[in-house]
Protein backbone atom coordinates (compact mmCIF):
# COMPACT_ATOMS: atom_id res chain seq x y z
CA UNK A 1 0.00 0.00 0.00
CA UNK A 2 2.87 2.60 1.22
CA UNK A 3 4.78 1.19 -1.59
CA UNK A 4 1.62 1.96 -3.99
CA UNK A 5 1.27 5.58 -2.60
CA UNK A 6 5.15 6.24 -3.29
CA UNK A 7 4.14 5.70 -7.57
CA UNK A 8 1.38 7.42 -7.40
CA UNK A 9 3.42 10.61 -5.93
CA UNK A 10 6.53 10.53 -7.87
CA UNK A 11 4.12 10.02 -11.18
CA UNK A 12 1.93 12.79 -9.95
CA UNK A 13 5.23 14.94 -9.04
CA UNK A 14 6.36 14.37 -12.79
CA UNK A 15 2.91 14.89 -14.42
CA UNK A 16 3.38 18.09 -12.86
CA UNK A 17 6.68 18.70 -13.92
CA UNK A 18 5.19 18.46 -17.55
CA UNK A 19 2.65 20.86 -17.26
CA UNK A 20 4.73 23.45 -15.43
CA UNK A 21 6.73 23.23 -18.96
CA UNK A 22 3.95 23.36 -20.66
CA UNK A 23 3.02 26.96 -18.67
CA UNK A 24 6.46 28.04 -19.28
CA UNK A 25 5.80 27.80 -22.77
CA UNK A 26 2.93 30.10 -23.11
CA UNK A 27 4.54 32.51 -20.62
CA UNK A 28 7.78 32.61 -23.38
CA UNK A 29 5.32 32.76 -25.92
CA UNK A 30 2.45 34.86 -24.35
CA UNK A 31 1.45 37.45 -26.73
CA UNK A 32 -0.45 39.46 -24.08
CA UNK A 33 -0.01 40.57 -21.14
CA UNK A 34 -2.87 38.79 -19.44
CA UNK A 35 -1.78 35.71 -20.51
CA UNK A 36 1.39 36.46 -19.04
CA UNK A 37 -0.73 36.89 -15.90
CA UNK A 38 -2.72 34.07 -16.11
CA UNK A 39 0.32 31.81 -16.74
CA UNK A 40 2.16 33.10 -14.06
CA UNK A 41 -0.69 32.26 -11.36
CA UNK A 42 -0.89 29.06 -12.62
CA UNK A 43 2.66 28.09 -12.31
CA UNK A 44 2.75 29.14 -9.33
CA UNK A 45 -0.12 26.88 -8.02
CA UNK A 46 1.95 24.03 -10.32
CA UNK A 47 5.17 24.80 -7.73
CA UNK A 48 2.67 24.69 -4.48
CA UNK A 49 1.37 21.26 -5.70
CA UNK A 50 4.70 20.31 -6.64
CA UNK A 51 6.19 21.16 -3.59
CA UNK A 52 3.72 19.30 -1.31
CA UNK A 53 3.88 16.29 -3.61
CA UNK A 54 8.03 16.56 -2.92
CA UNK A 55 7.72 16.61 0.38
CA UNK A 56 5.79 13.88 0.83
CA UNK A 57 7.91 11.46 -1.58
CA UNK A 58 11.18 12.28 0.38
CA UNK A 59 9.17 11.52 3.51
CA UNK A 60 9.50 15.24 5.33
CA UNK A 61 5.82 16.99 5.07
CA UNK A 62 7.78 20.37 6.38
CA UNK A 63 7.41 21.39 2.86
CA UNK A 64 3.66 21.93 3.68
CA UNK A 65 4.45 25.13 5.09
CA UNK A 66 6.66 26.68 2.97
CA UNK A 67 3.35 25.41 -0.01
CA UNK A 68 1.16 27.75 1.99
CA UNK A 69 3.69 30.43 1.96
CA UNK A 70 3.54 29.99 -1.65
CA UNK A 71 0.28 30.01 -2.31
CA UNK A 72 -0.62 33.76 -0.25
CA UNK A 73 2.58 35.06 -2.18
CA UNK A 74 1.30 33.79 -5.52
CA UNK A 75 -2.37 35.58 -4.38
CA UNK A 76 -0.81 38.65 -3.08
CA UNK A 77 1.77 38.77 -6.00
CA UNK A 78 -1.34 38.72 -8.71
CA UNK A 79 -3.46 40.86 -7.12
CA UNK A 80 -0.66 43.47 -6.86
CA UNK A 81 0.66 43.01 -10.60
CA UNK A 82 -3.26 43.06 -11.54
CA UNK A 83 -3.60 46.54 -9.59
CA UNK A 84 -0.32 48.03 -11.26
CA UNK A 85 -2.38 47.08 -14.71
CA UNK A 86 -5.30 48.98 -14.06
CA UNK A 87 -4.40 52.10 -11.38
CA UNK A 88 -0.46 52.60 -11.98
CA UNK A 89 -0.65 53.34 -8.36
CA UNK A 90 -0.26 51.25 -5.43
CA UNK A 91 -2.13 53.35 -2.99
CA UNK A 92 -5.52 52.38 -3.86
CA UNK A 93 -7.67 50.51 -1.99
CA UNK A 94 -9.05 47.32 -3.18
CA UNK A 95 -12.40 48.35 -1.49
CA UNK A 96 -12.62 51.13 -3.94
CA UNK A 97 -15.54 49.05 -6.09
CA UNK A 98 -16.54 51.54 -9.21
CA UNK A 99 -13.69 51.65 -11.81
CA UNK A 100 -12.40 54.90 -12.87
CA UNK A 101 -12.89 55.00 -16.40
CA UNK A 102 -10.17 57.90 -17.18
CA UNK A 103 -7.65 55.10 -16.08
CA UNK A 104 -9.49 51.98 -17.76
CA UNK A 105 -9.06 53.86 -20.84
CA UNK A 106 -5.99 54.56 -20.32
CA UNK A 107 -4.89 50.95 -19.64
CA UNK A 108 -6.88 49.65 -22.81
CA UNK A 109 -4.74 51.75 -25.19
CA UNK A 110 -1.39 51.07 -23.33
CA UNK A 111 -1.95 47.61 -23.79
CA UNK A 112 1.29 46.01 -24.66
CA UNK B 1 11.10 1.88 -2.73
CA UNK B 2 14.35 3.89 -3.94
CA UNK B 3 13.45 7.33 -4.11
CA UNK B 4 16.91 8.67 -5.41
CA UNK B 5 16.54 8.39 -9.13
CA UNK B 6 13.56 9.61 -9.73
CA UNK B 7 14.41 12.72 -6.90
CA UNK B 8 17.16 13.29 -9.34
CA UNK B 9 15.39 13.59 -11.99
CA UNK B 10 12.95 16.05 -10.76
CA UNK B 11 16.48 18.29 -9.78
CA UNK B 12 17.56 17.89 -13.28
CA UNK B 13 14.49 19.20 -14.94
CA UNK B 14 14.15 21.53 -11.77
CA UNK B 15 17.23 22.68 -12.97
CA UNK B 16 16.82 22.73 -16.90
CA UNK B 17 13.65 24.76 -15.83
CA UNK B 18 15.86 27.52 -14.43
CA UNK B 19 18.20 27.94 -17.32
CA UNK B 20 15.10 27.99 -19.69
CA UNK B 21 14.01 31.21 -17.57
CA UNK B 22 17.36 32.49 -17.41
CA UNK B 23 18.26 32.54 -21.44
CA UNK B 24 14.64 33.61 -21.97
CA UNK B 25 15.07 36.71 -19.56
CA UNK B 26 18.25 37.55 -21.07
CA UNK B 27 16.55 37.39 -24.80
CA UNK B 28 13.34 38.97 -24.27
CA UNK B 29 12.62 42.28 -24.82
CA UNK B 30 9.30 43.14 -23.46
CA UNK B 31 10.18 43.61 -19.66
CA UNK B 32 6.47 42.78 -18.52
CA UNK B 33 7.28 39.26 -19.25
CA UNK B 34 10.80 40.07 -18.15
CA UNK B 35 9.20 40.56 -14.52
CA UNK B 36 6.54 37.85 -14.69
CA UNK B 37 9.90 35.33 -15.70
CA UNK B 38 11.65 36.80 -12.82
CA UNK B 39 9.01 35.26 -10.32
CA UNK B 40 8.84 32.39 -11.73
CA UNK B 41 12.63 31.84 -11.73
CA UNK B 42 12.29 32.34 -7.92
CA UNK B 43 9.84 30.35 -7.60
CA UNK B 44 11.61 27.41 -9.17
CA UNK B 45 14.75 28.10 -7.38
CA UNK B 46 12.73 28.01 -4.24
CA UNK B 47 11.11 24.76 -4.74
CA UNK B 48 14.97 23.43 -5.57
CA UNK B 49 16.17 24.82 -2.24
CA UNK B 50 13.25 22.76 -0.81
CA UNK B 51 14.69 19.44 -2.25
CA UNK B 52 18.02 20.45 -1.00
CA UNK B 53 16.99 20.49 2.80
CA UNK B 54 17.99 24.47 2.84
CA UNK B 55 14.25 25.00 3.78
CA UNK B 56 14.73 28.35 5.38
CA UNK B 57 16.66 29.47 2.54
CA UNK B 58 13.43 28.29 0.27
CA UNK B 59 11.53 30.46 2.84
CA UNK B 60 13.17 33.66 1.99
CA UNK B 61 13.41 33.04 -1.73
CA UNK B 62 9.82 32.82 -1.74
CA UNK B 63 8.80 35.90 0.43
CA UNK B 64 11.48 38.04 -0.96
CA UNK B 65 11.79 36.60 -4.59
CA UNK B 66 8.19 36.13 -5.97
CA UNK B 67 6.65 38.55 -3.32
CA UNK B 68 8.31 41.54 -2.65
CA UNK B 69 10.82 41.59 -5.97
CA UNK B 70 7.74 41.31 -8.30
CA UNK B 71 6.11 43.99 -7.30
CA UNK B 72 9.17 46.28 -6.93
CA UNK B 73 10.65 45.40 -10.34
CA UNK B 74 6.97 46.13 -11.71
CA UNK B 75 6.97 49.84 -9.96
CA UNK B 76 10.28 50.45 -11.12
CA UNK B 77 9.16 49.03 -14.69
CA UNK B 78 6.33 51.02 -15.37
CA UNK B 79 8.03 54.03 -14.29
CA UNK B 80 10.82 53.62 -17.07
CA UNK B 81 10.09 52.19 -20.74
CA UNK B 82 8.56 49.34 -21.35
CA UNK B 83 10.63 47.55 -23.96
CA UNK B 84 14.32 47.32 -23.28
CA UNK B 85 16.59 48.49 -26.18
CA UNK B 86 18.89 45.84 -27.72
CA UNK B 87 22.68 47.13 -26.83
CA UNK B 88 25.57 45.96 -29.69
CA UNK B 89 27.96 43.21 -27.89
CA UNK B 90 30.52 45.04 -28.41
CA UNK B 91 30.01 47.09 -25.89
CA UNK B 92 29.64 44.82 -23.46
CA UNK B 93 32.70 42.77 -23.98
CA UNK B 94 34.47 43.92 -21.01
CA UNK B 95 31.62 43.33 -18.56
CA UNK B 96 31.71 39.60 -20.30
CA UNK B 97 34.87 39.04 -19.65
CA UNK B 98 34.69 40.08 -15.99
CA UNK B 99 31.57 37.94 -16.16
CA UNK B 100 33.34 34.97 -17.22
CA UNK B 101 36.45 35.15 -14.92
CA UNK B 102 34.12 35.64 -12.02
CA UNK B 103 32.64 32.22 -13.33
CA UNK B 104 35.19 30.34 -13.74
CA UNK B 105 37.02 31.56 -10.27
CA UNK B 106 33.62 30.00 -8.80
CA UNK B 107 34.03 26.47 -10.55
CA UNK B 108 37.59 26.70 -9.02
CA UNK B 109 36.27 27.38 -5.57
CA UNK B 110 33.69 24.38 -5.81
CA UNK B 111 36.48 21.99 -5.83
CA UNK B 112 37.57 23.62 -2.10
CA UNK B 113 34.13 22.86 -0.46
CA UNK B 114 33.36 19.75 1.21
CA UNK B 115 31.00 17.61 0.16
CA UNK B 116 27.27 17.27 0.34
CA UNK B 117 27.36 15.86 3.83
CA UNK B 118 30.54 15.28 4.53
CA UNK B 119 30.31 14.33 7.96
CA UNK B 120 34.36 15.98 8.27
CA UNK B 121 33.28 19.03 7.04
CA UNK B 122 33.69 22.21 9.23
CA UNK B 123 29.71 22.90 9.67
CA UNK B 124 29.57 19.23 11.17
CA UNK B 125 32.47 18.62 12.97
CA UNK B 126 33.10 21.72 15.09
CA UNK B 127 30.63 23.63 16.97
CA UNK B 128 27.87 22.82 15.06
CA UNK B 129 27.28 19.47 16.32
CA UNK B 130 27.28 21.36 19.80
CA UNK B 131 24.39 23.86 18.34
CA UNK B 132 22.88 20.79 17.27
CA UNK B 133 22.74 18.48 20.80
CA UNK B 134 21.96 21.51 22.75
CA UNK B 135 19.09 22.94 20.75
CA UNK B 136 16.43 20.38 21.71
CA UNK B 137 17.04 21.54 25.71
CA UNK B 138 17.71 24.79 25.36
CA UNK B 139 15.42 26.40 22.90
CA UNK B 140 13.04 23.24 21.92
CA UNK B 141 12.60 24.17 18.48
CA UNK B 142 12.67 20.91 16.20
CA UNK B 143 14.31 23.35 13.09
CA UNK B 144 18.24 24.20 14.54
CA UNK B 145 18.51 26.65 11.54
CA UNK B 146 15.70 28.80 13.53
CA UNK B 147 17.29 28.12 17.17
CA UNK B 148 20.39 29.52 15.70
CA UNK B 149 18.90 32.62 13.42
CA UNK B 150 16.29 33.65 16.12
CA UNK B 151 17.71 32.65 19.66
CA UNK B 152 21.57 31.63 19.46
CA UNK B 153 22.46 35.04 17.30
CA UNK B 154 18.88 36.65 18.56
CA UNK B 155 21.05 39.88 18.98
CA UNK B 156 22.15 39.86 15.37
CA UNK B 157 19.26 39.25 13.62
CA UNK B 158 17.68 41.97 15.78
CA UNK B 159 20.48 44.20 14.25
CA UNK B 160 20.24 43.08 10.94
CA UNK B 161 16.28 43.91 11.11
CA UNK B 162 16.69 47.32 12.39
CA UNK B 163 18.96 48.04 9.42
CA UNK B 164 16.69 47.10 6.85
CA UNK B 165 14.01 49.25 8.14
CA UNK B 166 16.29 51.71 8.37
CA UNK B 167 17.26 51.53 4.61
CA UNK B 168 13.61 51.52 4.08
CA UNK B 169 12.60 54.06 6.19
CA UNK B 170 15.97 56.47 4.31
CA UNK B 171 14.43 55.70 0.52
CA UNK B 172 11.25 56.66 2.09
CA UNK B 173 12.30 59.67 2.77
CA UNK B 174 13.88 60.12 -0.41
CA UNK B 175 10.94 59.27 -2.43
CA UNK B 176 7.94 60.14 -0.74
CA UNK B 177 6.75 61.90 2.65
CA UNK B 178 7.53 65.28 1.24
CA UNK B 179 4.00 65.33 -0.17
CA UNK B 180 5.08 62.76 -3.00
CA UNK B 181 4.01 59.74 -1.71
CA UNK B 182 2.03 57.55 -3.32
CA UNK B 183 1.53 60.26 -6.15
CA UNK B 184 4.07 58.68 -8.38
CA UNK B 185 1.95 58.54 -11.83
CA UNK B 186 3.63 56.13 -14.11
CA UNK B 187 3.91 56.56 -18.04
CA UNK B 188 5.07 54.53 -20.87
CA UNK B 189 8.25 56.54 -21.11
CA UNK B 190 9.25 57.98 -18.31
CA UNK B 191 7.95 58.91 -14.57
CA UNK B 192 5.51 62.10 -13.94
CA UNK B 193 4.80 62.69 -10.17
CA UNK B 194 1.14 63.82 -9.37
CA UNK B 195 -0.12 67.82 -8.59
CA UNK B 196 -0.26 70.80 -11.04
CA UNK B 197 1.89 69.39 -13.50
CA UNK B 198 1.86 69.34 -17.24
CA UNK B 199 1.68 65.95 -18.45
CA UNK B 200 -0.17 63.39 -17.35
CA UNK B 201 -1.76 60.20 -19.90
CA UNK B 202 -3.13 61.70 -23.02
CA UNK B 203 -6.31 60.10 -23.37
CA UNK B 204 -7.95 61.82 -20.26
CA UNK B 205 -8.63 65.03 -22.16
CA UNK B 206 -10.40 63.07 -24.96
CA UNK B 207 -13.70 62.58 -23.81
CA UNK B 208 -15.01 65.17 -20.91
CA UNK B 209 -13.48 67.98 -22.84
CA UNK B 210 -16.03 68.81 -25.74
CA UNK B 211 -18.69 68.57 -22.89
CA UNK B 212 -16.93 70.98 -20.59
CA UNK B 213 -15.82 73.00 -23.82
CA UNK B 214 -19.31 73.74 -24.97
CA UNK B 215 -20.05 74.36 -21.49
CA UNK B 216 -18.09 76.90 -20.83
CA UNK B 217 -18.29 78.30 -24.19
CA UNK B 218 -21.87 78.62 -24.09
CA UNK B 219 -21.71 81.04 -21.61
CA UNK B 220 -19.69 83.44 -23.16
CA UNK B 221 -19.05 85.14 -26.61
CA UNK B 222 -18.02 83.22 -29.99
CA UNK B 223 -14.88 85.33 -29.87
CA UNK B 224 -13.33 84.51 -26.29
CA UNK B 225 -13.86 80.81 -27.35
CA UNK B 226 -10.42 80.32 -28.57
CA UNK B 227 -9.09 81.66 -25.06
CA UNK B 228 -11.04 79.22 -23.03
CA UNK B 229 -10.17 76.23 -24.65
CA UNK B 230 -6.91 75.97 -22.62
CA UNK B 231 -7.90 76.72 -19.78
CA UNK B 232 -10.20 73.98 -19.59
CA UNK B 233 -7.79 71.32 -19.98
CA UNK B 234 -5.88 71.67 -16.96
CA UNK B 235 -8.98 72.06 -15.00
CA UNK B 236 -10.30 68.16 -16.43
CA UNK B 237 -6.48 66.82 -16.23
CA UNK B 238 -5.98 67.75 -12.56
CA UNK B 239 -9.50 66.75 -11.49
CA UNK B 240 -8.82 63.09 -13.34
CA UNK B 241 -5.69 62.82 -11.94
CA UNK B 242 -6.98 63.35 -8.66
CA UNK B 243 -9.11 60.75 -9.13
CA UNK B 244 -6.80 58.24 -10.36
CA UNK B 245 -4.08 58.80 -7.45
CA UNK B 246 -5.07 60.74 -5.24
CA UNK B 247 -7.46 58.62 -3.62
CA UNK B 248 -6.06 55.96 -0.73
Amino acid sequence: MLETMAYINIGAAFFLLIGMVLILGRLLAGPTLYDRILAVNAFGTKAVLFLCLFSFIIGRPDGIDIAILYALMNFIATIAVLKFFRYRALDVSLAQSHIDKATVRSDRNNKS
Amino acid sequence: MDITVPVLFMNISLMAMLVIVAVAIVRLRSLFAVVMLQGVYSLVSAVWFVSLDAVDVAFTEAAVGAGISTVLMLSAMLLADRTAKPIPVGKNLGSFFVVVITGLAMFYAIADMPAYGDPHSAANAGVGMAYIEATREQVQVPNVVTAVLASYRGFDTFGETVVIFMAGLGILLLLGLNGNAGKWQAQPNGQAIGGPGPSITPEVKTKPKPVKKTTAASKRKVAVKSKAKPKAKPKSKSKSRAKAGGKS
